[in-house]
């Protein structure tokens, strides 16, 4: 689960890694103040106003209908709250976001830690992440920071430097300290780096995260080492003993039918297909929705109802498929095993009374446990339901219904 | 024949008395398998369906020789029951549990890679079954027949869709194992082909992948190098976007090497039968033996 900037560095503050500091607001009053009382505290000259979104290329994305990026510099309290009121209800479009955008809600006020001094400011990129083929954490960090790190790992794969984590033992002193390295730094910046790259590590562990990355990590006038930016993604999976952290899931992020979905118990992902699917099992959710393709159409979800596809999750399912105005038809693909192909085809007969009128033809297809009386329940029903049983059928009924 | 899973493992159930546990293992004793015992912290020397109870798999493995372990246990205690069960001695290790920690994952992973001679199976996975001999895992006994192919797969019901297309097809399976759907799984895809290939009674694999991470490419270099039966390869995922984890937690794209169209073009490199239609896995599997004799 992704979290918003300013949420990543609260909780990065409290595992002692320095962050750029700053205060959030939903209104441009809001920023006003926050800009005000940043300064009191930290006695920034200027301020960074930064739209709190989910995705990355703020800086370069604009606020629709304006030539407002979503990270802007104000000289001022006032000039923080102009930015403010541009951001805050605009949609900011980036090159993440897809064409339509992101709506902006909140606006974190970060102090500006780019101002001059003694040493030379110095940008670099840093992230933590599973080395899936390792099986292990591995910390990556390059020179060049603030920018796209896929497009470095192109580029200049040898400027990406790696250090895998031993599960067993964790992050040791030589490994931060090979990074900090590897990052050209001495003196008080070493010692500095070598300190936030073990706090970074502690706060990566500590939450169950899936991924960090700190994009850029500034090295500032005065040589202290500080995270600028912070993407965090949180693995859902521990959040039994991260109660706190589940609060941070913000709705608005996501799409609607999705929360809604994900409110049954439902594993639904919005696509713009136009075939809707109710499938049990991701695999075999995934390998139907190919098959839609296949036949001549696009899938309009992803849905896995899971194993205990009972008559509620199935109309729960159909709601939400059918509250997508782009399906033209809907498959329906179940691989009973613990769950009886009968039952899922009550549950089917069911919601199709419940809801009433259903304009789009629907295919049946069940196979494995009791699909012979499920195809007979389907069939005596009288409803407006096309059978299959094996995978191909069902793939040819697509191709008639498209056609 | 077959591989890890046979008529002469000494199976445990661990979780044995919980709700799934008791549920499959009941339906495991069903199939024929050779279920031992089980393990359930606190109810040692108890009897459930009929089989002793111990407290812990070190006991268990005392008592019955047990060396084949198939884990229930919820997802905040399960990475220790894996690790139990390896420091016991166990050799085939079956996890099923879905929604494990992923840093816990890594370690438990690590634990049993600095043991000798075990081999973990999932997590996040409908298990193993030899037909006709032992079913460790959950899935449905009755579509499966004894033959010859064997399968692997990061999914369930899309395992058991391969399984049924391969029965229909007049074929049956040597063995069949759910690797996971998991980040980080105890064994890979191309250990699973390895074990397969090895496996004297078995003509033929099916590599079910899925977007996310490299296995299936790794998988697919490994066969063309040291290939001597045919592979039939699917790929699930090939209409999924990018960015979006879709139901495993290991199924997201994140870069260009993670996608079906990239893995399934390796694999044809590799000389695998690549099939672009799920319902196409039997008869291409059927084709392909027939070209190979």
């Amino acid at each position: 689960m992704n979290i918003h900037e300013y949420q990543a560095k609260e909780i990065l503050e409290t595992y002692g890694v320095n962050t750029q500091k700053g205060r959030i607001a939903h209104t441009p009053d809001e920023a006003f103040e926050a800009a005000r009382q940043l300064k009191a505290e930290t006695n920034t000259p200027i301020f960074v106003v930064k739209a709190q979104i989910h995705a990355g290329g703020r800086g370069k994305g604009k606020i629709v209908g304006t030539d407002y990026n979503g990270v802007m510099l104000a000289k001022s309290e006032e000039a923080a709250k102009e930015k403010a009121a541009q951001m805050l209800g605009g949609t900011l479009v980036t090159h993440q976001t897809g064409e339509e955008g992101k709506k902006v809600n909140i606006v974190f006020v970060a102090e500006d830690a780019y101002k001059p001094g003694e040493a030379q400011l110095e940008e670099f990129y840093m992230s933590i992440l599973l080395d899936r083929a390792k099986s292990c954490n591995v910390i990556m960090v390059c020179q060049e920071g603030g920018v796209d790190i896929e497009e470095v790992a192109e580029r200049a794969p040898e400027k990406i430097i790696k250090e895998w984590i031993d599960p067993a033992v964790g992050l040791q002193g030589y490994q931060a300290r090979k990074l900090a390295f590897a990052l050209g730094l001495e003196g008080k910046a070493f010692k500095e780096m070598v300190k936030f790259i073990h706090s970074l590590y502690n706060a990566y562990v500590g939450i169950d995260a899936a991924l960090f990355e700190i994009n850029p990590v500034l090295k500032t006038s005065d040589n202290e080492i500080i995270a600028v930016d912070a993407k965090v993604d949180l693995d859902a999976n521990a959040f039994y003993r991260h109660k706190e952290l589940a609060a941070l899931r913000d709705e608005a992020e996501e799409d609607p039918l999705e929360v809604e979905a994900s409110k049954s118990g439902l594993n639904y992902v919005k696509l713009d297909g136009n075939v809707g699917c109710m499938v049990n099992g991701a695999g075999l959710a995934m390998a139907t929705m190919d098959m839609i393709k296949l036949s001549g159409g696009e899938p309009a979800n992803f849905l896995d109802v899971g194993g205990g596809a009972s008559a509620e999750t199935v109309e729960q399912g159909f709601r939400i498929i059918l509250k997508d105005p782009n399906v033209k038809a809907i498959l329906i693909n179940i691989f009973g095993g613990i769950v009886r192909c009968d039952r899922v085809a009550n549950g089917v007969v069911e919601a199709y009374k419940n809801i009433g009128k259903i304009d789009v033809p629907i295919i049946v297809r069940l196979q494995g446990t009791n699909a012979e009386e499920g195809a007979e329940i389907i069939k005596n029903s009288g409803l407006n339901v096309i059978s299959a049983t094996i995978l191909k059928d069902a793939a040819e009924r697509i191709k008639e219904v498209m056609a | 024949m077959s591989v890890l899973v046979n008529k002469d493992s000494k199976v445990i159930v661990q979780g044995f008395t919980g709700k799934e546990g008791s549920f499959h293992a009941e339906q495991m004793i069903e199939y024929g398998t050779p279920v031992v015992g089980g393990v359930t912290p606190g109810k040692g020397g108890t009897k459930h369906l009929n089989l002793p109870v111990f407290d812990t798999v070190a006991q268990a493995v005392n008592e019955t020789g047990a060396d084949v372990s198939v884990i229930f246990v919820p997802p905040a205690f399960a990475a220790d029951a894996i690790m139990e069960a390896a420091d016991a001695g166990i050799k085939v290790i079956v996890a099923i549990t879905e929604g494990i920690p992923t840093q816990d994952m890594i370690k438990a992973k690590t634990f049993v890679q600095r043991q000798e001679n075990c081999r973990l199976i999932g997590p996040n996975c409908p298990g193993i079954i030899t037909p006709g001999e032992a079913k460790v895992g959950i899935m449905p006994g009755f579509i499966h027949k004894k033959g010859t192919i064997g399968i692997i797969s990061r999914s369930g019901t899309l395992t058991y869709e391969a399984v049924d297309q391969i029965t229909k097809a007049g074929l049956g399976q040597s063995t069949c194992i759910g690797i996971g759907g998991d980040p980080v799984i105890g064994t890979t895809t191309k250990e699973a082909v390895q074990l397969l290939m090895e496996d004297a009674h078995t003509e033929g694999i099916i590599m079910i992948g899925e977007i996310g991470g490299s296995m299936e490419s790794e998988a697919a270099q490994w066969i063309k190098e040291n290939g001597t039966k045919p592979v039939v390869g699917f790929i699930a995922g090939q209409t999924a976007p990018k960015g979006r984890r879709m139901g495993h937690a290991g199924a997201i794209i994140g870069g260009a090497e993670d996608t079906a169209e990239a893995k399934m073009k390796i694999m044809e490199e590799c000389g695998l039968h690549v099939v672009q239609s799920p319902a196409e896995i039997g008869q291409t599997m059927k084709k392909a033996l027939e070209a190979a004799k």
